[in-house]
């Protein structure tokens, strides 16, 4: 196992990409809770960050070939650990996701370090098929394989959480080739059952689909959040109304300020010149990731890679999308920027995955 | 792809683990392409909000986070004539919704604990359509402590965040009707008196008098409304207060009613139907008016139930009417001094002129009867036992269009002009008259009837405390009113009468209720009053005897109208008692009141003397 050569292999553009990001979520989380019960939350994330960076650290240097060996292993305990979560998980908002680690007062999420586990249960599986087309039989396996632990989170229930493996999964298949027939087929389905189906659909009977597949959220609140966030965006303008002016934000029109829309309240303090400038440090972000991936040495550093690249393009597709309307509210966070501290660590850990196979790209 | 599938031509074995990344570059350039497209959806996205819809966006925000609360400015408190207050206001709580907010499906549950009828709630907002759905509309008044509470626990963003409250002021009426007549009540503004000009300055939800004095008096009553503009956020919670601008309260109304008097006649109309006014015949000031059966205004100070408003409006006996300026009855017996004076003005008779009554007499053919055969009477003897046969010679003797004359010369057939809405003109007939309305012509016969008040011949209880009063104080007439006036009132109408003609006429009623008359009932010791009964029918006899009407409705009316003291009069009153049978069952509600207002002058001037003579021995007094 052979150890990186020097800082100087780090990936630091996307080190320091992602720390202005996180310090512009800690400068909007203290924005959108300065005055509220929350008020010391900016600081929490910022430990938040710290132990993400530790973690990242960790990751980063044990070599990924080593934990795809520990897939197995790794895969039993998040299954292990969701069922626990059923077990003895607290209830929070008629929704059992946290497990609280005995004899502290932190509380666990283990849907989010299964994602981590999913990216790696991917490569391994891709990466070990010996051929350019996955077959159906692989297709199916796999997919069962993740099928698992997101029905398990989706009935916690935790709708959006569970839909994040989904990318992880898709991406992953459609990279190591699908057969054109069953993309086709797959493909065929779903452009021609969603629409349809969709707009077969009364309105009423929408709402009471999406209240159906994700209960936890509160409907009637659902629709009063899209739009008071829709109005906080729309209040920033081009040039914002400047940090802890956001009347939106700080009259409390927006709900959970500082996770799921803690970009609507960016947006409505920074305007659009902000949001613009945030989402192009995502884009860079994303692309270095991508670079990443192209530049991995083997096919399972590739597959790790396009998986956190893929999880991260989910994430700001739902939760940003979700704060102009475009998207239902599925109560995923916002990465590196929400509030919290098992998000801020999986999503360290994924950028540790990819910084590790960066710095494994010239072993031979 | 050409790559791959060469490579998928080879055999298994010879592909061991070719472990690079080449074959996906391609689909990695997908992924960013994709990934571009993501985020130039997202821009989009964000571009239209705070580009495009920037302005829109904005005023929803400020929408969001001010809140205009209404400061309702209380209406004029109601006096009495020594300032006892009648009308009061108090504190109370009214519930608003914005339909912006609205979902359908919380009508029901908000209506239900409102203890509103979820049809009247979708009915009312569908009436305020034409407002923007922004402004919030007032849907219940005075909340219970309940329904307080209800909303109180509701409010918040995500239950019902359409609901609001406002502090109010709402008004006060006495508990038992006292006045209800006079006072009236206040009301929503109805689409009908919005397009009135009346009400040109209000707006729909607006509270207006509707009825009395409220109604009459609405735009001095009414105060201007004040308003803060606050901060609020999500939960309602004010953070900020942008304006406050104070209301300004209606003014007071001070009446000429006087609470004593008033209780009193209230009193004694207990349990009866009709009306009482008093009038100082000196100034047209009103001192008392009554009308029974009354109502609680207080069920209108809030929106009115439909159920008790059907029942308030259908009900037969009108409870909504004042019978004090709205009642037209034939004036019976109390018409006979205003026949009196017609007949001594034109000098068609003079008071030593005799009749013999032997219980009627006939008159073109037609026999009139007589209550009693009294015999051979002069005028005084005449008056005071109301005798019809004289009445009949004399009326005969004046000819209808002398007597409709003198009648519009004392006030019979007009307003008094009160002031009160929806007083009536009741009716004085003549020969012009009938042939202007029936195109007729008028039948000597016909004015038989008239002479004892009967046949076309109507008035209302105001009018008649007006025209005796007035003939009482020597022919001149003030406008009756409610409403103080600082100045000391002119006289509306003045007759030249010989005053040996009205003594004549004043001493007659004096004698009807101090010698045997038929007012005998009213009379009190020590004060000299005097007065007029009468006893009229409501339906022709014919028809009374045919069994056609209730036997109840059949009874003559009873009226009343007496003044005191004999010289220099300072109250009359007029009572009115629905199918009572007879004139003098209504002396003794005059005479009550009359003699309350005595007990009450004799009080203040008791109380008064120490007080005086303390001051004239006091030296600042002197030096005063």
């Amino acid at each position: 196992m052979a150890r990186y050569r020097s800082f100087r292999d780090l990936d630091w553009p996307l080190l320091i990409i992602t720390l202005i990001i996180c310090a512009l979520g800690v400068l909007q989380i203290y924005s959108a809770t300065h005055d509220t019960k929350w008020h010391s939350a900016w600081w929490q994330q910022i430990v938040w960050i710290v132990v993400g960076l530790g973690l990242m650290w960790i990751v980063t240097s044990i070599d990924y070939h080593t934990l795809l060996g520990q897939v197995p292993i790794l895969y039993c305990i998040s299954i292990g650990t969701l069922l626990l979560t059923f077990a003895i998980g607290d209830v929070v908002f008629h929704s059992k996701r946290w497990i609280a680690v005995p004899g502290t007062r932190v509380q666990i999420q283990p849907s989010e370090f299964a994602k981590i586990v999913i990216i790696l249960l991917v490569a391994r599986y891709l990466s070990e098929l010996k051929s350019d087309e996955i077959s159906l039989r692989d297709l199916l396996k796999l997919g069962g394989l993740v099928g698992i632990p997101t029905v398990l989170v989706m009935s916690q229930p935790d709708f959006g959480t569970g839909a994040t493996y989904m990318p992880i999964l898709a991406g992953g298949i459609l990279l190591a080739g699908l057969r054109w027939r069953y993309l086709a087929v797959v493909a065929m389905v779903c452009a021609l059952a969603l629409p349809a189906g969709w707009y077969l659909l009364k309105d009423y009977q929408k709402a009471r689909l999406v209240t159906f597949v994700d209960p936890s959220q509160d409907p009637r609140g659902r629709g009063y959040q899209v739009i008071q966030s829709k109005i906080a965006v729309g209040h920033g303008g081009i040039w914002g109304r400047g940090v802890t002016q956001g009347t939106q934000t700080q009259l409390r029109f927006l709900p959970v300020p500082h996770t799921d829309f803690i970009f609507s309240t960016f947006a409505e303090e920074h305007g659009f010149v902000g949001v613009v400038v945030v989402l192009g440090l995502y884009f860079l972000l994303l692309m270095q990731v991508v670079q990443n991936a192209q530049a991995a040495p083997d096919r399972a550093g590739m597959y790790i890679c396009m998986g956190v690249a893929t999880l991260l393009l989910f994430h700001l597709l739902v939760n940003v999308g979700m704060d102009v309307g475009y998207m239902p509210v599925t109560g995923i966070p916002l990465p590196l920027m929400s509030y919290g501290g098992s998000s801020t660590f999986s999503i360290f850990m994924m950028l540790g995955l990819v910084i590790n196979v960066r710095l494994r790209r010239f072993v031979t | 792809m050409t790559p791959i599938e060469s490579e998928r031509q080879q055999p298994e074995t010879s592909r061991l683990f070719k472990d690079d990344t080449r074959f996906a570059l391609g689909r990695i350039a997908v992924f960013q392409y994709l990934s571009v497209g993501v985020f130039l959806l997202l821009i989009t996205g964000f571009w239209v909000l705070q580009v495009r819809d920037h302005e829109a966006n904005s005023e929803l925000a400020e929408r969001n986070r001010i809140k205009t609360v209404p400061l309702h400015a209380p209406r004029g408190k109601i006096l009495d004539r020594d300032g006892r207050v009648i009308v009061d206001n108090h504190q109370a709580f009214e519930v608003r919704l914005t339909r912006e907010n609205l979902k359908p499906e919380h009508i029901e549950p908000i209506a239900a604990g409102l203890h509103l009828d979820p049809d009247d709630l979708r009915a009312r907002l569908k009436r305020f359509k034409s407002r923007p759905n922004y402004i919030p509309i007032t849907i219940k008044q005075e909340l219970t402590p309940g329904e307080l509470s209800f909303v109180e626990s509701h409010r918040d963003a995500q239950t019902f965040p359409e609901l609001d409250l406002v502090q109010t002021q709402a008004r006060l009426y006495p508990r038992n009707g006292l006045a209800a007549h006079v006072i009236g009540y206040v009301g929503e503004v109805s689409e009908q008196e919005l397009n009135s000009s009346d009400f040109a300055k209000y707006s729909q939800g607006d509270i207006v008098g509707k009825f009395g004095l409220e109604r009459q008096y609405n735009d001095i009553l009414t105060g201007v409304d004040g308003q803060r503009r606050v901060v609020v956020d999500s939960v309602g919670r004010e953070r900020q207060v942008l304006e406050n601008l104070d209301p300004t309260p209606g003014n007071n109304l001070q009446l000429t009613l006087d609470l004593d008097l008033q209780a009193v006649a209230e009193l004694a109309m207990d349990g009866k139907r009709g009306a009482v006014v008093a009038l100082d015949p000196r100034t047209g000031e009103v001192l008392a008016m009554v009308s029974r059966p009354a109502f609680d205004p207080n069920a209108f100070a809030t929106r009115i139930r439909a159920s008790d408003w059907k029942e308030l409006t259908t009900d037969p006996y009108t409870p909504l009417m004042n019978r004090a300026i709205q009642a037209q009855f034939a004036p019976g017996s109390t018409f006979k001094p205003l026949v009196t004076m017609a007949a001594l003005e034109t000098g068609t008779i003079d008071p030593s002129f005799s009749v013999h009554c032997g219980g009627g007499a006939t008159f073109y053919g037609h026999f009139f009867r007589c209550d009693e055969k009294h015999g051979g009477l002069n005028l005084h003897g005449a008056i005071v036992h109301s005798c019809d046969t004289y009445f009949y010679t004399v009326g005969n003797k004046v000819g209808i269009d002398k007597l409709a004359e003198y009648a519009e010369m004392v006030g019979y057939g007009k307003k008094t002009g009160i002031d009160l809405p929806g007083e009536a003109e009741g009716l004085m007939p003549s020969s012009k008259w009938k042939l202007r309305t029936q195109r007729e012509k008028w039948y000597a016969g016909e004015t038989i009837s008239v002479a004892i008040g009967q046949g076309a011949v109507l008035q209302t209880p105001i009018q008649l405390a007006s025209i005796i009063g007035g003939l009482a104080i020597g022919g001149s007439w003030y406008k009756p009113h409610l409403v103080k006036s600082a100045a000391r009132p002119d006289p509306v109408r003045r007759a030249e009468f010989r005053s040996d003609d009205l003594t004549t006429v004043i001493s007659g009623m004096y004698g009807v209720v101090n010698e045997g008359g038929t007012g005998g009932s009213a009379a009190v010791p020590g004060l000299d009053i005097c007065g007029k009964t009468g006893t009229a029918q409501r339906v022709s006899l014919t028809l009374a005897k045919s069994g056609k009407v209730g036997a109840e409705l059949a009874k003559e009316n009873g009226w009343f109208v007496g003044f005191a003291p004999r010289d220099n009069p300072e109250i009359v009153v007029a009572a009115l008692w629905e199918n009572v049978g007879h004139g003098y069952a209504a002396a003794p509600i005059v005479r009550d009141v009359i003699k309350a207002y005595f007990d009450k002058k004799i009080r203040m001037t008791e109380s008064k003397p120490p007080s005086l003579a303390l001051m004239k021995t006091s030296p600042l007094a002197v030096a005063h």
